[in-house]
């Protein structure tokens, strides 16, 4: 049969996760990374990463709103997909994970956001004028009191608020890793530590995600980079990545150290099939290169040009490293069949519903979203009176 | 030899109750057990048995299910894998060629053992392809058998991912999961199943594992058996006879 190797059941030739359910870990890891980069500032007193605090929720939040829309595109039927809230099942993770979703969209990401902003919408309301006066007055919810006193309590509120944030962008996350980390049926799958892995690759593409955008925007805004800044955050990076790598070392060591009865085949697949996006993209391009370049300004001191230029250079490949491992968790855990005695192949369709064209797509929204939201809340409206 | 009034009616009697008794036990031989006007679901817990050494690869009992229950082409609600191995069990050479909807090709491999393996759902009692559906669209009946409710389907394919043994597909032109119903519009009419039905040597049997009267009690004390990839606990409710050490 086409594209297949050796025997697979008769149903597993088709694969049925695509390109967009890719997608959808990628994005998620992405908003809790972000959250939890802000959360530093906010709950460890971090000062230094204060100028992306802003820009880090906004990050979030462009990504929370596209996160569902992959999942959408997927759907045999989506105009059912609101069963989910209405009837959902309890034994189900992904049933489950929508009421996470929707805790963190609007319990925390939402009233943060709106707290940490609320000065400046009641202000903005105040000073702009025809439509995005009422956009800006709709915004601030009825409620125009920023006097010192009302300030202490929204800080007070925000800060409890990102103190739930926490746990609840690590659940947001986790909870993702759990999706694939309890089906028992997929031994690429299912282990304990799928969702801890998840956890902080996402932590470390959305550390990464929020530096390259700090940095593109004040390129585009022409204002001098806080070095002191992108150096912690850099810092950060490092570390959460080192821990990430560290974490599917350990899944890998201890698959090959057990040999259960996938292992052949899984061994086989990451030589053949999953080769240059497991082991060329992933692990020597997206993992080690920029774990190297992090080191690199660890270790020895360079000119802030050249930091700067590693820093970008590490997240962004970051950002591919972490898009192939969730392509190989989600692409590579079907390209085997639960027979283990045979492979499939997967080819991406260009303008299909499922296919690259839509995907594409599906990754510039959130751009386009996040550079809206900083046209309607500029994130650096603060900097001058605090720089 | 005359013959009596009296003796008519005895003989007349004799042949009233031996055609009575012939007839209720080709009923029960043909049909699956349990049938009635009713049906309470309360009453029956679903399985099936295959024998292995039964199964003669024909591909009818395939052919059957795709014609009563419309499987779209290239996808299987049940199948037949045939086996050859050699003593490397863990490298036995398998094939499925369309499902065997068209039955196997000759082999030309001699001095392997060779058999076939008839595969479908499970009905497993603790179904991994139940728990994960978001919705509860796919569940476990109270017979034992599971379904897919496909007017709410949302078609996420989690319950695909979660089988263990392939046996669910995403039907192409209804956009949910679909998957073995164990015939659930036959059996529940006293019926048997498709495959069952359309199997020449009886490699198949539908069972209820809740009617005492049923042959399975006797045919699960009498044999060994085992079901695929026990490990999963799931609660396989297919059990195989002479079931060898390399089928996955």
């Amino acid at each position: 049969m086409n594209g297949v190797e050796g025997f697979m059941y008769p149903n597993e030739v088709e694969l049925q996760w695509s390109l967009l359910i890719v997608l959808y870990p990628y994005i998620t890891g992405l908003v809790a990374g972000a959250f939890i980069l802000a959360s530093l500032e906010r709950v460890f007193r971090v000062e230094a990463v204060r100028p992306t605090y802003r820009l880090a929720l906004l990050t979030a939040l462009a990504f929370l709103l596209v996160a569902p829309l992959p999942l959408q595109l997927h759907l045999g039927h989506p105009e059912r997909s609101f069963e989910m809230y209405l009837t959902p099942h309890r034994s189900s993770a992904m049933a489950m994970f929508g009421f996470v979703y929707l805790w963190y969209l609007t319990v925390v990401l939402l009233v943060e956001i709106w707290l940490e902003y609320r000065e400046d919408i009641v202000r903005l309301a105040q000073t702009r004028s025809g439509a995005a006066r009422w956009i800006y007055k709709a915004l601030t919810l009825g409620s125009e009191n920023v006097s010192p006193a009302s300030r202490r309590i929204d800080d007070r509120v925000g800060y409890v608020v990102t103190v739930i944030g926490i746990p609840s962008a690590f659940l947001l996350h986790g909870y993702v890793g759990f999706i694939f980390g309890s089906v028992k049926a997929n031994p690429w799958w299912s282990t304990p530590l799928m969702p801890v892995v998840f956890l902080f690759s996402a932590m470390t593409s959305g550390i990464a995600a929020v530096l390259v955008l700090y940095v593109i925007s004040m390129k585009l805004r022409k204002t001098s980079i806080d070095m002191r800044c992108l150096d912690t955050v850099a810092k950060y990076l490092f570390y959460t990545f080192l821990i990430d790598f560290s974490l599917e070392m350990l899944d890998l060591v201890q698959r090959t150290y057990e040999a259960d009865e996938s292992f052949r085949s899984l061994d086989f697949m990451v030589h053949t099939r999953l080769w240059t996006s497991q082991v060329l993209v992933q692990i020597f391009l997206g993992t080690l290169a920029p774990l190297g370049l992090l080191a690199m300004t660890q270790l020895w001191k360079f000119a802030e040009m050249v930091r700067r230029r590693l820093y970008v250079a590490a997240s962004v490949l970051t950002l591919v490293g972490i898009f192939a491992m969730r392509w190989n968790v989600v692409i590579g855990g079907q390209l085997f069949s639960k027979s283990f005695l045979g492979y499939t192949t997967y080819k991406v369709q260009f303008a299909a519903r499922e296919g690259l064209l839509p995907a594409v797509a599906l990754m510039i929204l959130p751009f386009v979203l996040f550079f809206a939201l900083v046209k309607l809340l500029p994130p650096w409206e603060k900097q001058p009176t605090e720089a | 030899m005359d013959t009596t009034r009296r003796d008519l009616l005895m003989q007349f009697g004799k042949l009233l109750v031996l055609t009575g008794v012939a007839a209720r036990a080709l009923e029960k031989q043909g049909e699956a057990p349990g049938p009635g006007d009713t049906y309470h679901m309360a009453e029956h817990w679903w399985g099936m048995i295959i024998e292995i050494d039964k199964c003669i690869g024909c591909g009818n009992c395939v052919r059957a299910c795709a014609k009563e229950n419309d499987v779209p082409d290239g996808y299987f609600r049940t199948w037949v894998e045939r086996y050859q191995v050699t003593e490397d069990r863990d490298h036995p050479i398998v094939e499925s060629p369309g499902g065997a909807i068209d039955g196997f090709p000759p082999t030309t491999r001699t001095g392997i053992k060779s058999f076939f393996v008839p595969k479908l759902c499970n009905h497993c009692a603790d179904s991994p392809c139940t728990q994960v559906c978001p919705v509860g669209a796919t569940f476990i009946s109270p017979d034992g058998v599971v379904l897919v409710d496909q007017a709410y389907c949302l078609g996420c394919r989690y319950c695909i991912q979660a089988c263990p043994y392939g046996c669910r597909y995403f039907h192409p032109e209804k956009g949910v999961a679909d998957k073995c119903t164990l015939c659930y519009h036959r059996i529940t009419k006293g019926l048997t199943t498709a495959c069952c039905e359309a199997c020449p040597t009886g490699a198949r049997q539908l069972v209820d594992l809740k009617n005492p009267k049923d042959p399975v009690h006797e045919f699960l004390r009498d044999n060994k058996v085992q079901v695929l990839k026990p490990y999963m606990a799931t609660g396989a409710k297919v059990f195989y006879k002479d079931l060898d050490v390399a089928v996955r």
